[in-house]
């Protein structure tokens, strides 16, 4: 399977990374190299077969809707990179 | 023999008659830390005050006659990407290096309330992604055994630590094999519980359908206690099992008379080290003397399982570690153009090779036209693997195979091939695809000296089965004396 610098880059995107051209390089190789190892896996007649996402039968794990106490809002902004006004706080977003 | 050398067990039965405090088995794991830990670099934070002071409070309870669990006063340690309320929790990432969670993982919380001792949290690949513990951002940890040699991974500090006596016991996360791999390769016990026996509440994600905390010991006995603390439903875990779990210890001295154990042919290979495969088979022989019936099985889909983990993991990895991007806590890039450029930059410089290579694979194998190919097919896969184990445990109570392909292998040796390095998971990957528990116990040494791990497979919520098989092995091969000299 090849996979082109346009991919990379789509898929960097994708992921909100920059990579440098030493990485686009690299990723290149090692993602073509795994890409292939797992087409392995179209060896497989497997159309009938149900996908299984979770290996223990628990669904739809539901609680009551009660207000519960919460975190203190100075603790949770402890580890902020920058904050201000009880706020997380970013570039402007909209001009 | 010293304080530091001492199972679990030993050292309670020696707080219960009075003979020593917990204090003077912390502070025989802190004088140990201090003088093997710069060989072995296991530790990421150390918390030596902390320690002490949680020591005076047990013994004070203890003299005043209250009643404690078995585990109270014994010194543990977390790998680090187990969030500890006030301690910093890193997961040997730059993203992370400042990372002081405002909780408690569940774990965390019972192994307290317990009262078990941190001594500190140890070192791993980052986020849990490798096979060697070399992809920490901090530092990389030494095999005890051979301090040239890689500890194992993801779970590597933890690991290092319990062989190396730096702690009594220690929890590891197991995603496609790190707390086994490097019990295996360290020469300690290792286990990972079914998925949702115990709660990964506070488990800072990597893949969420495939992780489970576990713990790894210094033998099978000090195993059923660990997971008798840490085990159970969690309402914070909505993927927590809600059933009832028995006391590991009550039956541990069963025995294996009667027990069937499959052993598949997969995993006996070609890639499997012949001293590998010779100290697995010869603990089967024992097995066998000690009255189990032993025999061949066929688990055709084995080979599937790699490159199916590979994308599960990876898929899921992406998304979970979408959340790191330089907002709410841990690195913020210092240069950038606007809120784009900061979420890119951060991650940049932020995330390590092998966290970088396999958001990429992940992001690739869910993004538009690729999920059906790639993820999707991946979950197919899933269910052949899983019902195919199904069919076994219809038939046998335990599966046995090594836990790795070979013994601990060089640092640099595999970092320049992924491939190579997720080759070293393949006997383990499979029991995370299916959800079973499974564990890793020493079964020899190779030519040169190295650990050498087997692995015991039970079918979901089987753990009691496999540890009896356990115990009556280790009992067998008296071989659990062997330490590293350090």
């Amino acid at each position: 399977m090849k996979i082109s610098r346009e991919q990379i880059e789509h898929v960097a995107n994708l992921a909100r990374l920059n990579l440098t051209e030493e990485e686009k390089q690299r990723f290149t190789t090692d993602m073509e190299a795994i890409i292939t190892f797992a087409d392995q896996l179209n060896e497989l007649d497997i159309k009938e077969i149900e996908p299984t996402a979770h290996v223990i039968p628990i669904q739809n794990v539901f609680r009551k809707d009660e207000a519960k106490p919460s975190f203190d809002r100075d603790a949770l902004l402890a580890n902020a990179p920058s904050k201000a006004d009880g706020c997380f706080s970013v570039p402007k977003v909209v001009e | 023999m010293q304080l530091y050398q001492k199972s679990a067990h030993e050292l309670r039965d020696l707080l219960l008659h009075k003979e020593v405090s917990s204090k003077d088995i912390v502070k025989a794991y802190l004088d140990r830390i201090k003088t093997v830990d710069e060989k072995v670099q296991a530790y990421v934070t150390l918390c030596e005050e902390g320690a002490l002071k949680q020591a005076e409070e047990v013994d004070a309870k203890r003299v005043a006659g209250e009643e404690l669990g078995a585990l109270a006063g014994i010194p543990m340690a977390l790998k680090d990407n187990i969030c500890t309320e006030g301690v910093k929790t890193t997961c040997a990432s730059k993203m992370l290096h400042n990372f002081v969670p405002p909780y408690s993982a569940t774990v965390a919380k019972k192994l307290s309330k317990a009262g078990t001792i941190l001594l500190g949290k140890l070192n791993m690949d980052e986020f849990a992604m490798g096979s060697s513990t070399e992809n920490s951002y901090v530092q990389k940890t030494k095999n005890p055994w051979n301090l040239e040699r890689v500890p194992g991974g993801s779970s590597g500090g933890s690991a290092a630590a319990v062989a190396a006596d730096e702690a009594v016991f220690t929890l590891g996360s197991d995603t496609g094999g790190s707390i086994r791999q490097p019990a295996h390769c360290c020469g300690v016990v290792g286990m990972k519980p079914t998925y949702g026996a115990v709660s990964r509440f506070g488990l800072v994600a990597f893949a969420s359908s495939l992780d489970q905390i576990g713990p790894l010991t210094k033998d099978v006995e000090d195993m059923a206690l660990v997971m008798n603390e840490i085990i159970g439903h969690d309402p914070y875990d909505s993927t927590s099992a809600p059933v009832g779990y028995p006391d590991y210890t009550k039956d541990l001295y069963r025995g294996v008379k009667g027990m069937k154990v499959a052993l598949p042919q997969e995993y006996f290979g070609k890639g499997i080290n012949p001293d590998v495969q010779a100290i697995v088979m010869a603990a089967a022989k024992k097995l066998e003397s000690m009255g189990a019936i032993l025999e061949e099985v066929s688990l055709p889909m084995t080979q599937y399982a790699l490159p199916a983990y590979y994308l599960i993991s990876s898929a899921e990895a992406s998304s979970n570690l979408a959340r790191y991007d330089g907002v709410k806590y841990g690195l913020r890039a210092e240069q950038y153009r606007d809120l784009l450029d900061l979420y890119k930059q951060t991650r940049d410089e932020g995330f390590g090779t092998e966290v970088k290579r396999r958001i990429m694979l992940g992001t690739y194998a869910l993004s538009s036209g690729y999920y059906d190919a790639y993820y999707k097919k991946a979950q197919q896969v899933r269910t052949l693997i899983k019902n195919e184990f199904e069919n076994v445990f219809g038939t046998y109570d335990l599966i046995l195979t090594p836990t790795a392909p070979t013994t601990a292998f060089k640092i640099g040796e595999k970092t320049d091939n992924p491939l190579e390095m997720y080759m070293h998971d393949i006997c383990t990957v499979p029991i995370n695809i299916a959800g079973l528990p499974a564990l890793s116990m020493p079964g020899g040494f190779d030519q040169t000296g190295l650990p050498v791990g087997v692995q015991f497979v039970a079918k979901a919520l089987g753990e009691e089965k496999i540890l009896q098989a356990a115990f009556a092995l280790e009992q067998e091969l008296q071989i659990k004396s062997q330490r590293p000299l350090l």
